[in-house]
């Protein structure tokens, strides 16, 4: 049989990661380049403020602190961890209470923000499918993780936590058999791995690129040199001005 | 110094009649699309009233435009740059669509299609955002027109700013004015200022401020920023739009729109240089009462050598400095000191500037004699009070205002002298400051206001900064996207494409 040795763990954990980070990077450079009027956070302040202030500033700090969460959890090497002396079993509780509070928060707002675009007459009217599949997908993605919390709180002493920081750094580092890494964990851990990187592939092809947009915001602002911007059609820079001196003595 | 031109307006109150031509011919070349019902990027407000979007000018409630901070720096009134960054979640002083108003339609098609009934078949409101029906028009961007509402609710205007304003709410007193609003094309925008993504810009060769529409992300800072609350969030495509000043029309020479169409001829359109290098200090003295001589000062004389000069040497082209020397905008800020910045308290730098109104002379009826200061009559008298005027034009110093209203009735006492009893009195331009000839330039402008006397604008020379030849068979202006095809009726990222239906064949 063709598909005889098949494995869907392979499949998932081994060639899916790949996939969604070429769409992720090919989508988002094609979408800034051919379509940059499209880019942009889809703000729906404007219509109704109600919800909105508490639920965005709740799930937008929350989903950050998870964001960054994971991508220092899971990627800083093995051996600067233990060059660092820290032990796993503390990164791990380290990463069950900050995750978890900054994912109840994220919950919080991420469901008052659904109920709003589900319910609220005037975000419904103007929602894109797009827009409320993204934001389904995430709110699972949320409970779900926070779900997660409840197994690993059963063996805090990050051997779990090692292998999955195993996977993702090997896949990063194009080790073709870091799938088997994950092969044997429980399936609510490779339920949010495959959720995550569904949602990695949808990201230029949703609202979500304003994140981008986002995490470069406070280097284009405020290192923008004082407030005022000024644009001029002329290519070439005008000849420098002449000192009050060469005015008034032009033969110099 | 570093020598830039702007094209300005003046709006001479005095004249306008409040019939929203300007306002009507805009909203159709701009603004009647989707997500911009409820934008009008020229509207006319009736005055006193809380104007459009309600209460706009109380910038303790909106945060728009600048402080000056204890060291004596400027910072955005909504904060500064951390300050605008922690706020991106959720701004606290944006406005809601129902600040401004929930835009509606009618169902027309209902008087028409309706079935044979007993009752007269109605066009009924239903609202533009969500399509449903709506019981009861709330709000609507004239809501005030001609002293609409209770003045108990309008008088909380903010220019009755240290005015016992009890009195005009009698019948006796009362009193009113129109106030055309657009984008002021500040020297010292907070929009741009406030925009993390640098998507606004200020023109450096006519000082139009636009925004890059593939650069905006829609973190709605601008909004919050302008204390004019003249930039709108278009809520279809999640960017802000603004007035645009009809740059493709002045590129080409020609007036805005709204100012092309005024019935009343009271807008004029011309070039001023300025300073840019005196904005900062201009925008932070510290009474707010001398921003408007502040402003003055950034402007420079286009007759003097030495602005000429440094005009040349930073760019700006021959006619650019002639339409200064013929500027009507010149004339009426500098050399009459008769027009004003809007709001100058909010430290933007406006340029868009008023002529106040003259109004009927209060007292004049009632008592068979008007209140008189020597032969002219007292302009303390008249029906707006001056302080009202100062407070919208000046932050509250009335002997401007006093000035330019003494030198508009000069004007009139003056004209009426010469063409009625064919006296040339020169004792009337005397006493407020001017001479008959400058009196009789004045005459020209503001109250003949010929075309070529309201409109100087000098064409833009992109010839000498483009490649015209990169240009040809570009694709002009689009809604958006560019040079797409726009075939396939949906966009990979969600974007919305609407092809033009073109003619297909019948048979």
């Amino acid at each position: 049989m063709l598909f005889a040795n098949f494995d869907i763990n392979y499949f998932i954990f081994g060639v899916m990661p790949y996939v969604a980070l070429t769409v992720l990077l090919v989508g988002s450079i094609a979408r800034y380049e051919r379509d940059p009027f499209t880019w942009k956070s889809s703000s729906s302040q404007l219509l109704r403020r109600k919800q909105l202030i508490w639920g965005s500033v709740l799930f937008h700090v929350g989903i950050i602190t998870v964001f960054f969460g994971h991508l220092i959890g899971l990627f800083t090497p093995l051996w600067l961890i233990d060059a660092l002396g820290v032990p796993h079993g503390f990164k791990q509780w380290m990463a069950v209470i900050i995750g978890g509070v900054a994912g109840v928060a994220a919950l919080i707002g991420a469901s008052m923000l659904l109920h709003r675009r589900l319910f609220d007459p005037r975000i419904r009217v103007h929602s894109s499918f797009m827009d409320i599949l993204i934001l389904a997908l995430i709110w699972l993605q949320l409970f779900v993780g926070l779900g997660t919390i409840t197994l690993t709180l059963e063996h805090m002493d990050g051997i779990e936590m090692v292998r999955f920081m195993t996977w993702s750094q090997s896949v990063v580092m194009l080790k073709l058999n870091a799938w088997a890494q994950v092969v044997d964990v429980h399936w609510l851990y490779k339920f949010h791995i495959l959720l995550g990187l569904i949602i990695v592939m949808l990201f230029p092809f949703t609202r979500l690129v304003h994140m981008i947009s986002g995490l470069a915001l406070p280097f284009r602002f405020l290192l923008r040199p004082g407030y005022q911007l000024v644009r001029s059609r002329r290519q070439q820079a005008l000849p420098p001005r002449k000192t009050a001196r060469q005015r008034t003595n032009p033969a110099e | 110094m570093r020598v830039r031109a702007q094209i300005g307006m003046v709006l001479n109150l005095d004249k306008c009649i409040g019939c929203h031509t300007c306002s009507v011919t805009c909203k159709n070349v701009w603004t009647s699309r989707d997500g911009v019902e409820y934008a009008w990027f020229n509207n006319v407000e009736t005055k006193p009233g809380l104007g459009y979007p309600t209460d706009w000018e109380n910038q303790a409630r909106w945060n728009g435009g600048w402080e000056r901070t204890r060291s004596g720096k400027l910072q955005p009134k909504q904060g500064g740059k951390w300050r605008i960054l922690a706020n991106i979640f959720g701004n606290p002083s944006l406005p809601e669509i129902d600040d401004y108003y929930e835009p509606f339609d009618f169902d027309y098609d209902h008087l028409k299609s309706a079935p044979e009934m007993k009752a007269f078949p109605t066009a009924r409101p239903r609202s533009k955002i969500t399509g449903e029906r709506m019981e009861k028009i709330e709000k609507g961007p004239n809501w005030e027109e001609i002293l609409g509402g209770e003045f108990a609710k309008r008088s909380e205007d903010y220019n009755f700013e240290g005015i016992q304003k009890e009195i005009y709410g009698e019948y006796e007193n009362t009193f009113m004015m129109y106030l055309p609003r657009l984008c002021e094309h500040c020297l010292n925008p907070t929009c741009v200022a406030s925009c993390p993504s640098g998507a606004i810009y200020k023109r450096e060769e006519d000082g139009i401020v636009l925004i890059d529409q593939e650069k905006c992300r829609g973190w709605r800072m601008c909004v919050s920023g302008c204390p004019y609350k003249k930039i709108y969030y278009n809520w279809s495509t999640g960017k802000s739009e603004k007035c645009t000043f009809c740059y493709p029309r002045i590129e080409s020479g020609n007036p805005t729109v709204c100012s092309e169409t005024c019935v009343g001829r009271i807008r004029y359109l011309g070039v001023m240089l300025y300073d840019a290098d005196k904005i900062e200090e201009a925008a932070s003295v510290e009474n707010t009462t001398d921003l408007y001589d502040a402003q003055l000062g950034v402007f420079l004389d286009p007759h003097d050598p030495a602005v000429i000069e440094a005009a040349l040497a930073d760019g700006v082209p021959q006619d650019w400095i002639k339409g200064a020397q013929n500027s009507p905008i010149w004339k009426m800020a500098m050399d009459w000191k008769v027009a004003f910045p809007l709001h100058p308290e909010y430290r933007t730098l406006p340029m868009v500037w008023y002529i106040p109104p003259l109004s009927p002379i209060q007292n004049a009826a009632e008592a068979g004699a008007i209140g008189m200061d020597g032969d002219m009559p007292d302009v303390k008298n008249l029906r707006i009070p001056v302080k009202y005027l100062a407070n919208m034009l000046t932050a509250g110093d009335e002997a401007p205002v006093v000035t330019a209203l003494e030198r508009m009735l000069a004007m009139r006492a003056y004209m009426r002298a010469k063409t009625i009893e064919g006296v040339q009195d020169e004792g009337i331009a005397k006493r407020v400051g001017l001479t008959g000839r400058m009196i009789e330039d004045m005459y020209k402008i503001m109250a003949l206001a010929d075309y070529e006397d309201r409109f100087v604008i000098p064409t833009t020379h992109r010839e000498q900064v483009e490649d015209a030849y990169d240009l040809r068979g570009g694709c002009g202006f689009t809604d958006g996207n560019g040079c797409s095809s726009g075939i396939s009726k949906g966009s990979l990222f969600g974007g919305s494409k609407k092809p033009l239906k073109m003619p297909t064949e019948v048979m």
